[in-house]
């Protein structure tokens, strides 16, 4: 156990980050960018230990920090992972290494600012995953909002300006609901901030019912589920490929991560009663989006929306209330997480060579750039939960849990395989496979060794976790069936 | 006979004569830069909010001048932070009034003595003295916003602002006289003890806190009294509005809590109803109004009108269900709400100055284009400042707005409950203009190519502004204790 590793995790990137806003200067990218890198590599490296010393048999919060902070409300500064959120700060802190590395040539106007922006981003979602107080966690999940607005308004796309408002606005207007929801839990346990005794605080249904709606217009849009995910379309297409990459594989995950710390366990009759909504609205998203990707001709808004339906899964999983369902939404987080980023990669990888989008305008890349056609046959076919890889694990894990619920509930997110399948090979086949028509295609190179590292260290980490997940698992499962096992009992008496 | 006490009121007294001083020193005063002026008038400013620290330090309430002044901890704090924003003020304001031909003695010495008017209020615990302090401030503040005798758009701000503010101050003396009619005295506390015998007739009484809140709401510029505060601020030179939107919102505050609060707490059911209507129109017609605004002053006079409508909301909720015991909750969550508004400010107007060189105003928003370019430091402060107004973390604005929705909610009220959700959905809309103006500086190429004046002092007076709104951000508990501590002190009596 390391006193301040969280902490550390937490201020080091942040620390990092400012340090580049300082004292970066536009001429001197080169400098800017091997801080950056070395500040994020840091920043993981002091992770580890939180892996490696983590007890997986203790279902309590671990690596402990517990300092007040704001006396006047009882608010502490009080950090700790469990089994549920460690992965996850891991998670952040390697994305955060790919998306530096994925900036490197890209970026050339205000570097500094850049890699500053990322790295506070990446210190500030850690926070969130780290936050045992209920306060802290706000600060966190609100500031993660003032560096994306800024990395999608400077280096996005076209329309960046609609795109950085509407992500911005958007998810303020649920988080100021959930806002009001945790001052009234404050009020309601005499003055507290703590997320645990929040947990243990009875509350009556239609209290319960109150609480569960406020959270659920945060966390749902930051999910994002049907039908509040209209924003993730235009942030995606809009933002930089890095940008792209965090909001898929870590700040999509910030939602979730609050139905699991939140939701479910201080409003677990609510959950129960209302779970139907989420499960309705969480199979919408994995057929009905499935099919809008289908139909998109913006690559990045096709994997846009295949995030949407993916994280569909993840909220169906939790809301079915059994180890495999939530175990497997949050093995679909991670991995997802992985498979999402380096998709976003490769479109990245070919937007920055041919400055298109379309899919209408490639077509046989696997003729003049064959290795990244490789990796992106691998990803794509991890997106549709081709087995072996960890996008099957997540599903598999949901769909079985589902059908030991209900079974055309099963059938219904089963259909995901098809649909995923559907999109993801055909958008594969019009752009990698064929004849090449285009004379960018004709033009491109392939890989660089750069670009090749980034592809071939996300591809082994997805490899890894569809051939072995048990690492993952292990560590979830006590916390898992601890946070079920308080869901289970009703608060009402 | 009640004694004088004369050190109650010492900090005042110097004021008065180091104005005079200053005055009279201005006439021999050579330099075209007025320096010895300018550092005359600083130094007595030190000395008086030493004094005035001083005396909240020794935590005492006395009651002085034959019981028509009062020195308790509230009052000292209130004038402590009044001068420091003035002084902060003048600071902000020498470059900005010596291109403008407004550097003249006069400037530093109606400053004094709108201080002088502020910290009279601020102590005050007679009616009369309380109408003493606001004439004092207010006529000093019409001659200052008339001071640049050429331009014809102050000379007509000016003329609104005379002839709506002496409506005003005829209404909140026409609310008094009849107070003084009807409890037969004119000290607040007297009148505090004659309406808790219960034996005054109800109508008279009705009737003048009606005109007694018309007076306020007029000061503090809250809807519908609001009309002149878009125009006085777009139309005053920007010294002048940082003046008035300064400093002078904590004399309201003041004259609120004294006449509200310490005199007719047991009319509380009629004012705080007032108080909601007002509260929730400013915040409707506030944020609504900004964001059709195009210059930058009269955006932030709407967002000063809905900030003030939010900071109202606490008042509200002070007497809940006919006890007193969210008083002190209600009211220190307003002072906090009201000091950390004038912080941030201080720092918006002072910022709009900075920007601004002979012959050319950067009023409109379109003058910041690209400002993150030409001058990122700058950006980044206005960046904080505009978050902090919005209410996102880790901002001061942020706790801001935290302790007023804590205020409502903890009232368990339905109705307040729905007022906080109200506030939080409005303040929502409030932050699409204040993230415009981010937008502007960050995401529009720049359309004026020079660089701001270069003024060490000013700016880092700038950035020590900047990290006071994140600092107090990060760590408000010192300020929301001393807060919460002035109020319960000033209750208690």
């Amino acid at each position: 156990m390391g006193f301040g590793l969280l902490s550390v995790s937490i201020w080091l990137p942040i620390a990092v980050g400012i340090l580049l806003l300082a004292l970066g200067r536009d001429d001197q990218p080169g400098a800017a960018r091997w801080l950056a890198l070395v500040g994020a590599v840091a920043s993981f490296l002091v992770t580890i230990p939180l892996i490696t010393g983590f007890d997986n048999a203790s279902a309590a919060l671990q690596f402990q920090e517990n300092l007040p902070w704001i006396a006047r409300f009882n608010v502490h500064y009080h950090l700790g992972v469990d089994g549920i959120s460690v992965w996850f700060v891991l998670l952040t802190a390697f994305i955060n290494i790919i998306v530096v590395l994925a900036g490197w040539q890209v970026i050339t106007d205000r570097v500094a600012q850049y890699m500053g922006a990322f790295l506070i981003l990446s210190g500030l979602m850690v926070g969130v995953f780290c936050a045992a107080d209920g306060l802290l966690f706000y600060v966190f999940f609100e500031a993660t909002l003032i560096p994306m607005y800024i990395i999608i308004g400077v280096w996005g796309g076209p329309r960046r300006v609609y795109a950085a408002f509407k992500f911005f606005l958007y998810t303020l207007a649920g988080s100021l609901l959930m806002l009001v929801a945790l001052i009234y839990l404050y009020y309601k346990s005499g003055g507290s901030f703590d997320i645990a005794t929040w947990h243990k605080l009875p509350l009556d249904l239609q209290q319960q019912a109150w609480l569960f709606f406020a959270f659920f217009a945060a966390f749902s849009v930051k999910v994002p589920m049907w039908p509040v995910h209209t924003w993730l379309p235009d942030a995606h297409v809009e933002a930089p490929t890095g940008g792209s990459v965090v909001l898929a594989a870590i700040m999509l995950k910030l939602g979730a991560y609050g139905f699991l710390r939140f939701s479910m366990p201080i409003a677990p009759d609510a959950s129960h009663q209302y779970a139907w909504v989420i499960i309705a609205l969480s199979l919408i998203a994995v057929v009905y989006i499935g099919l809008v990707a289908l139909v998109q001709q913006d690559m990045k808004k096709l994997v846009a929306y295949s995030s949407i339906a993916h994280m569909g899964f993840v909220t169906l999983g939790f809301f079915i209330f059994n180890e495999l369902g939530v175990s497997g939404g949050l093995v679909q987080m991670i991995s997802h997480g992985f498979v999402s980023g380096a998709m976003f990669l490769a479109i990245g990888v070919l937007y920055d060579r041919v400055h298109s989008r379309d899919i209408a305008s490639y077509g046989g890349v696997v003729n003049t750039m064959p290795k990244f056609a490789a990796f992106a046959l691998f990803f794509t076919m991890a997106n549709c939960g081709l087995p072996g890889t960890g996008g099957f694990v997540g599903e598999w894990m949901v769909i079985l849990g589902t059908v030991s619920v209900n079974f055309w509930l099963g059938a219904i997110a089963a259909t995901a395989l098809i649909s995923g399948a559907a999109y993801s090979l055909w958008m594969y086949k019009r752009v990698y496979f064929g004849a090449v028509t285009n004379h960018h295609v004709r033009d491109l190179t392939d890989l660089n060794a750069r670009e090749f590292g980034i592809m071939a260290v996300l591809a082994l980490a997805t490899l890894v976790m569809g051939v072995y997940p048990k690492p993952f698992t292990d560590v979830m499962h006590v916390s898992v069936t601890e946070l079920l096992k308080h869901v289970a009992v009703s608060k009402l008496h | 006979m009640n004694p004088m006490n004369w050190p109650v009121v010492y900090p005042e007294a110097l004021l008065l004569l180091l104005a005079c001083a200053v005055a009279l020193v201005d006439l021999f005063v050579t330099d075209p830069k007025r320096r010895p002026t300018f550092w005359l008038a600083q130094a007595s400013l030190a000395a008086v909010a030493a004094l005035h620290w001083i005396f909240y330090d020794g935590g005492a309430t006395i009651y002085g001048m034959q019981r028509m002044m009062v020195g308790d901890p509230m009052g000292h704090l209130l004038a402590f932070f009044a001068t420091l924003a003035v002084m902060v003020t003048i600071a902000y304001a020498q470059p900005y009034i010596a291109s403008r031909e407004m550097l003249k003695g006069e400037f530093f010495t109606l400053s004094m003595f709108v201080l002088l008017g502020i910290c009279v209020m601020c102590s005050a615990n007679n009616f009369l003295v309380v109408y003493l302090g606001l004439e004092l401030m207010s006529l000093s503040l019409y001659a200052l916003v008339a001071l640049r005798r050429d331009h014809g758009v102050s000379t007509e701000a000016a003329m609104k602002y005379f002839v709506l503010g002496a409506l005003a101050s005829g209404f909140l003396l026409y609310g008094l006289s009849m107070m003084y009619g009807a409890t037969r005295s004119l000290e607040i506390n007297e009148v505090f003890n004659a309406i808790s015998t219960g034996r005054i007739n109800g109508t008279v009484l009705t009737f003048g806190v009606v005109f007694i809140v018309a007076g306020l709401a007029f000061k503090l510029g809250v809807v519908p009294f609001h009309m002149w505060v878009p125009d006085v601020y777009q139309g005053a030179p920007t010294a002048v509005t940082l003046l008035i939107g300064g400093a002078p919102k904590l004399a309201a505050f003041a004259i609120t809590i004294r006449l509200l609060v310490e005199g007719m707490l047991g009319l509380a059911v009629d004012w705080q109803q007032m108080l909601m209507v007002l509260a929730v129109s400013s915040l409707v017609i506030g944020n609504l109004a900004a964001i059709a605004q195009t210059n930058l002053k009269r955006m932030l006079a709407y967002s000063t009108i809905s900030q003030m409508g939010f900071m109202l909301l606490a008042m509200t909720a002070g007497v809940v269900s006919g006890n007193t015991l969210s008083a002190g909750n209600a009211y220190s969550s307003a002072m906090f709400y009201v000091v950390s508004y004038v912080i941030t400010t201080l720092g918006t107007f002072g910022l709009i100055m900075f920007l601004s060189r002979a012959g050319f105003e950067s009023e409109e928003i379109s003058d910041l284009a690209g400002l993150a370019k030409r001058a990122p430091w700058l950006a980044g402060i206005m960046t904080l400042f505009m978050f902090s107004l919005a209410g996102v973390p880790p901002m001061v604005g942020f706790y801001a707005k935290l302790s007023i929705l804590q205020a409502l909610i903890t009232t368990n009220l339905p109705a307040y409950i729905v007022l906080a959700v109200i506030a939080v959905m409005l303040s929502l809309v409030g932050a699409f203009y204040y993230l415009r103006v981010v937008k502007v500086m960050y995401f529009d190429p720049p359309t004026d190519a020079s660089q701001p004046l270069q003024s060490g002092g000013i700016s880092a007076l700038l950035a020590l502004n900047g990290v006071a709104v994140l600092g107090f951000g990060l760590l408000p508990g010192g300020l929301m204790a001393m807060c919460r501590d002035a109020i319960l002190r000033a209750l208690a009596t």
